[in-house]
């Protein structure tokens, strides 16, 4: 047995609770739902933390190589002699790093809700999905099987599909709920043709022997899925490539992206929990989990690259425009992960040209802690101001200074100035990129500006500009629970980035040496100064100078706010193509035509028998005509026809 | 004898049944014939373990064999193996949970629970047959309890859906009983012919004959599951039937065609199996994509579920034409968990409708607020339909997505996108159902009043539900139940390819 077999706890926790409340929490447990959740996710932080500990710092090292080690695997579906699904625990850089952020955010996230969620009718129920979520995100990071990991990728789904839905009373919850999970399915659809490509080519599902056999030069598994084409491009592009578009569409990427937006219809600290560490990283993290075998492949190296790049740019324009609070940080979570996704499409395997994939690892890292801050930040100002448009908010600054003062924290996080965390895993993507190709580079900085400007248009629309009159005085700035949430976060973002991650996680296990280029950072951070310095004078007082702004760009500025109309687009291919042009169609033929035939069938039938039910009529003259009209029909017949 | 039981029993107590005095004995009297059965089906599992455990290989257990009209060489010969095994399991589970629903069945009860114990007799005495006229006469007794249910305890349209129903499925038994006659007439032991389904397989059949047969008796089981273009016996009949028959329709008599034409039609004629794999496939990959998509437009949930049920009974017929035995194992896995499934669905849906009396998705609305139980076991079944993991329906899907790729022509592998490409659509539909039917504000008022599931549905649903999360958290006792069955299917069916 693996000493690490307590790891198995990590995920098996969150689900123990989960189990109870669902079943129990409505009509027994009630408002102890929230301490059982919080009990429950805070051993499995514990247990991460010291699997973490174990990993990084006493035996996860051998000979200067972090091990891939399997803590648990048993047959859980045997397809074939040799192929199978198992459960099975793996552990790696990654899977260590991933655990960690995803029980401590969720666990930020259920203390968060304590205070955030009282006095909701569905409080236990509200846990029980919680739980669920955190279950399947942990199940999802530890898996060592590319079929395991797709099972638990449809439970993130499903979990992600109940919270998003959680005010089910509300329409609008009802078609964002729907549409996070449509969008996503279809995404996973072309994830599942990928891992049957993959899987027959390389004869195996289980992670560790996929890779070797399909990185290993020569191998015979290496051999065919090259030589096997389709449409020009080999089996290996396109099993990848559909793997990635499964990636793309839970990480929300262009054109995947529009559930995102849509998805803070949930409560808002389910927000922090889908953004930060659970569900919009599993796409990042899928592609890290392949990349060896993505290294290999450059035409899907490339496609990463771009569509991460373009999202990043796309996303960070849109949320220029954008006046909801929690729209605004929805688009900044494309635009981050749009960043992880190019960092790994503009890295190598191996060495120093393997920085990207440090990068991005160290950048989700980050980004858990900001944007979960970020995110309960925004659910507190909600909370207060029971508003979520940046046209009522204002001057909050003075009425709740925790929130404030964590909500600047993680805003210059995320614009990358130093020495806040974001910064430090900015710096290793760009340089990534600066050293694979400088287009990217250029949108990556132009992104980097735009984030600084539009988070701290946010900031001062939220906590300056002007000062709002709340009707009753004595409003609490969230209970204990939610500040305190918010304080612990606040520590994490500031520190985040002297984590010496990119001597943990790098492409093949081998610690690389971590250096500040002073020189280089200089440009980046300007261009993020100058992000900050336009947001400051353009919206830290009310003025006039944002309107002038958006009518000089007048249709840009238009189509921007409307995102693209990339929804309406949508909506045209599913309701007037899918719904008009071939549900209804199918519909209708099966009703008219197929069944039409059926019942075109019986009455024909019920017809002749109609015709012919006159022969039977009893009448022994008739009978005898028929007979001897018969015989002389067949003696014409054999003597004059057949000639007998 | 064992094995006999199973037809005793049910016969026995619909015969009790018969002398009941008022509703309340006649349903203590069901309960406990069908309690029988579950528990039975529980030994039997048992049983069979313990044989396999203690070395036992051969192809059938518990055999017996007796003659019953000597002349024609019919005999009374059954026997099971996993497949009708698992089958055997499926209809205990159905049956009672589908005399739990029916609980409160006033008008005609005696008859009533009689029509359906006879029917779970005649379902029984098939999955265990190994003689091919004593099953096609089990298929009979299935089937015309069935008119009856529908005509008189029907809905709707009724007497229009119940003769649909019994002429399809009338010519559906037509065709097999051609079918097997064919293949009857082709076979020859010392000069006599036989109706043994074991000895039937062990000859050799000429290719001509297969080829006449096979699409005879195939195309007649495949109507009772439903395959493309003869499936509008289904939305109609499953609209219009009672609670109880809907499910026995869709959770066992559609579980009939599927094991026909695994166990007789492809068991007993490989050769014509592998001739006309691509039309089996093409048929059911049309009913999947088809199906899914003539779903999403139904407002009727029954009807929905009707329409989901042809897509997913296309994917049994997938998995049995792929021809490789992760695909047929799948298309097993397939029946039993689509039976437990949609057996659920439409007591979730009865359930509803008896509350609310419709079934139309835009006149309900907020179920989930005011009857909650009901409302979270259609998620369940709904859940499971879309294949979600820890769930049956995924397990079987995949099953047979993964069988089906294993065949490398460009073709099949086409039919496989395709229907892969169901399960986004079946997430349409039934988010859309759910989403319209439980889900936003509640339009009615007087649903503000409806009384959440009594003790006979929650049971009922609690035992559908225990098997599919069986099936769906640790499906691999079901994969070894089922895996030397179609092991021997497959064998066969290789046979005949390297014969040829």
């Amino acid at each position: 047995m693996s000493p690490y077999f307590f790891v198995m706890l990590v995920p098996l926790l969150p689900l123990v609770s989960f189990c109870i409340l669902g079943l129990f929490g409505r009509k027994y447990i009630k408002t102890t739902s929230g301490t059982l959740g919080v009990i429950s996710l805070f051993i499995s932080a514990l247990l991460s933390l010291y699997t973490a500990y174990r990993y990084f710092f006493i035996d996860g090292k051998v000979n200067g190589i972090y091990q891939h080690i399997i803590a648990l695997k048993y047959t859980w579906l045997q397809f074939s002699p040799r192929v199978s699904i198992d459960m099975g625990i793996l552990l790696d850089p990654i899977s260590v790093m991933m655990i960690v952020i995803v029980s401590f955010i969720s666990l930020m996230v259920h203390i968060f809700s304590l205070g955030y969620m009282k006095g909701e009718e569905r409080f236990a129920i509200y846990y029980a999905f919680l739980s669920l979520f955190t279950f399947s995100m942990l199940g999802l990071v530890l898996s060592s099987n590319i079929f395991q990991i797709y099972i638990f990728w449809e439970l993130v789904g499903i979990s992600s599909f109940l919270l998003i839905g959680f005010y089910f009373e509300n329409p609008s919850a009802v078609t964002a709920s729907n549409k996070a999970f449509i969008v996503t399915r279809f995404a996973d659809f072309g994830f599942l043709i990928g891992i049957l490509i993959l899987a027959f080519y390389s004869g195996t599902l289980d992670f560790g022997t996929l890779i070797e056999r399909l990185t290993t030069a020569g191998s015979s598994q290496y051999i065919d899925i090259h030589s096997a084409t389709f449409l020009g491009a080999s089996m290996l592009t396109w099993g990848l490539g559909l793997v990635f578009i499964g990636g793309a569409g839970k990480s929300a990427m262009f054109p995947l992206h529009i559930w995102l937006p849509d998805a803070m219809e949930g409560p808002t600290p389910v927000s922090a929990l889908i953004h930060a560490a659970t569900m919009v990283v599993a796409g990042v993290f899928l592609v890290a989990r392949l990349f060896p075998v993505f290294s290999i492949d450059l035409t899907v190296l490339q496609i990463v690259t771009w569509v991460g790049a373009f999202s990043a740019l796309f996303a960070a324009v849109v949320a220029c425009t954008q006046t909801d609070i929690k729209r605004v940080l929805a688009f900044s979570t494309m635009s981050q992960i749009g960043f992880m996704m190019f960092s790994l499409g503009v890295s190598k395997y191996g060495g120093e040209s393997g920085l990207g994939y440090t990068g991005s690892m160290f950048h989700l890292f980050t980004h858990a802690f900001f944007k979960s801050l970020l995110f309960l930040g925004a659910g507190a100002v909600i909370h207060f101001a029971h508003t979520n448009d940046i046209r009522d908010l204002g001057g909050l600054r003075k009425l709740m200074p925790v929130t404030h003062l964590s909500f600047l924290i993680a805003c210059l996080a995320i614009a990358g100035i130093p020495p806040f965390s974001g910064f430090f895993s900015k710096e290793d993507i760009l340089m990534a990129a600066y050293h694979s190709d400088k287009i990217i580079y250029a949108i990556a900085v132009l992104t980097s500006a735009l984030t600084a400007f539009y988070m701290f248009r946010l900031y001062y629309s939220v906590f300056w500009k002007r000062d709002i009159h709340l009707h009753d005085k004595n409003h609490e700035e969230g209970t204990l629970s939610m500040r305190l949430t918010l304080v612990i976060l606040a520590v994490c973002t500031a520190f985040a980035g002297f984590v010496p991650v990119s001597s943990w996680i790098t492409s093949d296990g081998a610690p690389l040496e971590s250096h500040i280029d002073i020189v280089f950072s200089v440009f980046p951070v300007l261009m993020a100064l100058t992000g900050i310095g336009l947001a400051t004078y353009l919206y830290k007082t009310e003025n006039r100078r944002p309107q002038i702004i958006t009518s000089a760009f007048g249709s840009l500025y238009r189509a921007a706010y409307r995102k693209f109309y990339i929804d309406e687009l949508y909506l045209f291919i599913t309701r007037k193509i899918i719904f008009n042009g071939i549900g209804r169609p199918a519909a209708w033929f099966d009703k008219n035509i197929v069944d039409g035939f059926m019942n075109g069938l019986a009455t024909t039938t019920a017809k002749i028998s109609g015709l012919i039910k006159g022969l039977q009529s009893g009448k022994v003259q008739n009978y005898a005509l028929y007979f001897f009209g018969g015989i002389i029909a067949l003696a014409v017949l054999f003597i004059y026809v057949l000639n007998y | 004898m064992l094995l006999s039981l199973f037809i005793i029993l049910p016969l026995l107590t619909a015969l009790a049944v018969l002398f009941c005095k008022g509703l309340k004995q006649v349903r203590m009297i069901s309960l406990m014939g069908t309690s029988v059965q579950f528990v039975f089906s529980f030994g039997l599992l048992y049983e069979y373990w313990k044989e396999r455990a203690s070395g036992n290989r051969a192809q059938f257990l518990f055999e017996m064999n007796a003659s019953w009209f000597d002349p024609l060489h019919i005999h009374y010969h059954i026997g099971i193996d996993g497949i009708s095994l698992s089958m055997i399991l499926l209809t205990a589970f159905v049956v009672i949970a589908g005399v739990l629903v029916s609980w409160t069945q006033e008008t005609l009860n005696k008859e009533f629970f009689f029509l359906l114990l006879i029917l779970s007799a005649g379902a029984y005495g098939y999955f265990i047959s190994l003689d091919l006229f004593t099953l096609f006469f089990f298929l009979e007794l299935a089937v015309i309890p069935k008119f009856l249910l529908i005509g008189i305890w029907g809905s709707g349209k009724k007497e229009y859906s119940a003769m649909k129903l019994a002429l399809m499925l009338m010519a559906g038994s037509a065709l097999v009983f051609v079918g097997l006659m064919g293949l009857y007439f082709n076979t020859s032991i010392n000069g006599a012919h036989s109706f043994d389904l074991v000895e039937i397989s062990q000859m050799q059949i000429s290719n001509s004959a297969q080829n006449t047969f096979f699409p005879l008796a195939f195309i007649g089981f495949g109507i009772f599951a439903a395959l493309f273009p003869f499936h509008t016996w289904v939305p109609d009949g499953h609209s219009s039937a009672p609670t109880a028959a809907s499910m026995f329709l869709a959770g066992i008599s559609m579980k009939l065609g599927g094991y026909g034409c695994l166990r007789v039609a492809t068991y007993l004629m490989p050769e014509a199996a592998h001739h006309y794999s691509p039309v089996i496939i093409l048929l059911s990959t049309v009913a999947i994509i088809y199906g899914a998509f003539a779903t999403m437009m139904q407002k009727d949930l029954k009807y929905i579920n009707a329409y989901s049920s042809v897509s997913h009974c296309g994917f049994v017929l997938l998995g049995i034409g792929m021809l490789t035995q992760t695909s047929i194992t799948g298309a097993v896995l397939q029946m039993v968990s689509h039976g437990l499934m949609t057996a659920l669905f439409f007591a979730a849906i009865g359930m509803i409708y008896s509350r609310t009396h419709t079934r139309l998705t835009e006149q309900l609305g907020g179920l989930l607020k005011v009857i909650p139980f009901i409302s979270t076991v259609f998620v369940i079944a709904g859940l499971c339909s879309l294949g979600l993991p820890g769930l049956s329906g995924f397990v079987a899907e995949m099953t047979i997505f993964m069988g089906s790729w294993q065949n490398p022509d460009q073709w099949y592998r086409l039919a496989t996108i395709l229907a892969c490409a169901s399960i986004v659509v079946t997430a349409v539909y039934i988010l859309r159902a759910t989403g319209k039917s439980l889900m936003g504000p509640i339009h009615n008022f007087q649903y503000n009043h409806l009384a959440d599931a009594g003790w006979n549905e929650r049971l009922a649903a609690g035992i559908l539900i225990t098997g599919i999360v069986a099936i769906g958290v640790a499906p691999f006792w079901l994969y070894y139940l089922i895996t030397p069955g179609t092991e021997y299917i497959i064998q066969h069916v290789g046979k005949a390819i390297t014969l040829k």
